[in-house]
């Protein structure tokens, strides 16, 4: 028998169009990509059939740590209001803070309030990165009769000077209840009648009332979650 | 791998006299750049955050002292529900908080349909009483489960003593610490 050739082909295979393909999903990905800001309190959020994009912009949040603890902060963009809120803080509890503290709070970006007002000099004291690894008390909110959320409310109502603005709470799964109730009573006395919690995303359970309402009128799907 | 293709060069004759110059190839070794590409999609899927928080709107009811000034509901059409210890639920229709029948979160969603079927629609209130040993997350799932259920009217009223007694008691006499 004579020796059949096999031609040898080259293992070398052209790269252009896999490489056209992985540039063209990098550019996709670089240019979607939004860096998760670097959160000092971490906090796993619920999960809720609601499809609203939670506000950026104009956003007094109230953010609810595992351990019931009740933390207040704004939206960077809002630097004036931010202000105004410590200001009139300031003022109406007579804490005398100087304006390098209060810049301690104005200036660093997602700062948040969570000592009493007894605290609040001394926390303003410290910028945001000495106080990193400081257990905070939390702004008092679960006794009634000293809900110091209320004030702080009432101040950013006053701070926003009747302009809309986002009342957002942002509250962890093993929470308790009480402080909740707190927040909610904060938001009352301040007549502060409308809020957002913030949640994750989750589909709607097939099957359920709102799952037919939003297949029957798909054109304005999740109108009905909102 | 990593060479540069020089041997395909030039390949057709020119006249004679003509010197031929020694043509390179353009061919680049792309194999690099592709894993370079790949590198970083895989770093850019990983970092980025594709799904952006949502908004659950809630409104409150106005608190009123006066009573006559109350939005009056029928007994017969309110379904109240408590949160307990533990993701356990509780509920009773009317004004009866000593019918109290245990539930969980799976279950009152037909708990919820089947009393929304019974009842008229102008009438059907939801009621939502979360004791203080329940957390955040069953408040925020129960008020989820409203959406769900497409309940137009419920409120998140605070549960009274008395209820929670009830409560207390149910739990104990299941167990559940």
């Amino acid at each position: 028998m004579p020796k059949v050739k096999i031609p040898r082909k080259s293992t070398s295979v052209d790269m252009t169009a896999m490489c056209d393909v992985a540039f063209l999903l990098l550019s996709f990905f670089i240019l979607t990509t939004k860096f998760k800001p670097s959160e000092a309190l971490k906090v796993t959020t619920p999960s809720s059939v609601a499809t609203k994009i939670a506000p950026d912009k104009d956003v007094v949040l109230i953010t609810l740590d595992r351990d019931g603890k009740v933390f207040l902060s704004v939206s960077d963009q809002n630097k004036t209001q931010k202000e105004k809120i410590l200001d009139e803080i300031n003022t109406s509890k007579n804490l005398g803070l100087t304006p390098a503290e209060k810049q301690n709070f104005v200036k660093f970006p997602s700062s948040y309030i969570g000592v009493p007002f007894s605290q609040l000099k001394s926390y303003l004291g410290h910028t945001p990165d000495e106080l990193k690894n400081v257990t905070l008390a939390g702004i008092p909110v679960k006794d009634s009769s000293n809900n110091e959320l209320v004030d702080w409310v009432h101040a950013a109502v006053t701070a926003f000077e009747g302009t809309r603005f986002n009342l957002l709470v942002k509250g962890d799964d093993a929470a308790k209840y009480p402080s909740f109730q707190g927040i909610i009573r904060a938001f009352k006395k301040n007549d502060q009648m409308k809020f957002s919690m913030v949640t994750n995303p989750v589909a709607v359970p097939t099957g359920t009332e709102l799952y037919k309402i939003n297949m029957a009128a798909p054109q304005n799907k999740g109108a009905a979650a909102e | 791998m990593a060479e540069l293709d020089t041997s395909s060069g030039g390949g057709h004759k020119k006249g004679p006299g003509v010197k031929k110059g020694k043509k390179l190839s353009t061919r680049v070794d792309l194999t690099p750049m592709v894993d370079l590409g790949f590198l970083l999609i895989t770093f850019f899927i990983f970092t980025t955050t594709m799904s952006q928080p949502t908004a659950m709107k809630l409104f409150l009811p106005k608190d009123v002292d006066k009573p006559e000034e109350q939005n009056k509901v029928k007994a017969s059409a309110v379904l109240t529900i408590m949160l307990g210890k533990n993701d356990q639920v509780y509920y009773y229709e009317g004004d009866d908080p000593t019918k109290v029948q245990g539930s969980n979160f799976k279950a009152i969603r037909d708990v919820i349909l089947d009393k929304k079927r019974r009842t008229d629609p102008k009438d059907f209130v939801v009621v939502l009483k979360p004791t203080v040993d329940a957390t955040y997350k069953n408040t925020v799932n129960i008020l989820d489960e409203m959406t769900i259920d497409a309940v137009k009217r419920f409120a998140l009223v605070d549960i009274s003593p008395d209820e929670y007694k009830i409560v207390q008691a149910t739990e104990q006499a299941n167990g559940i610490k």
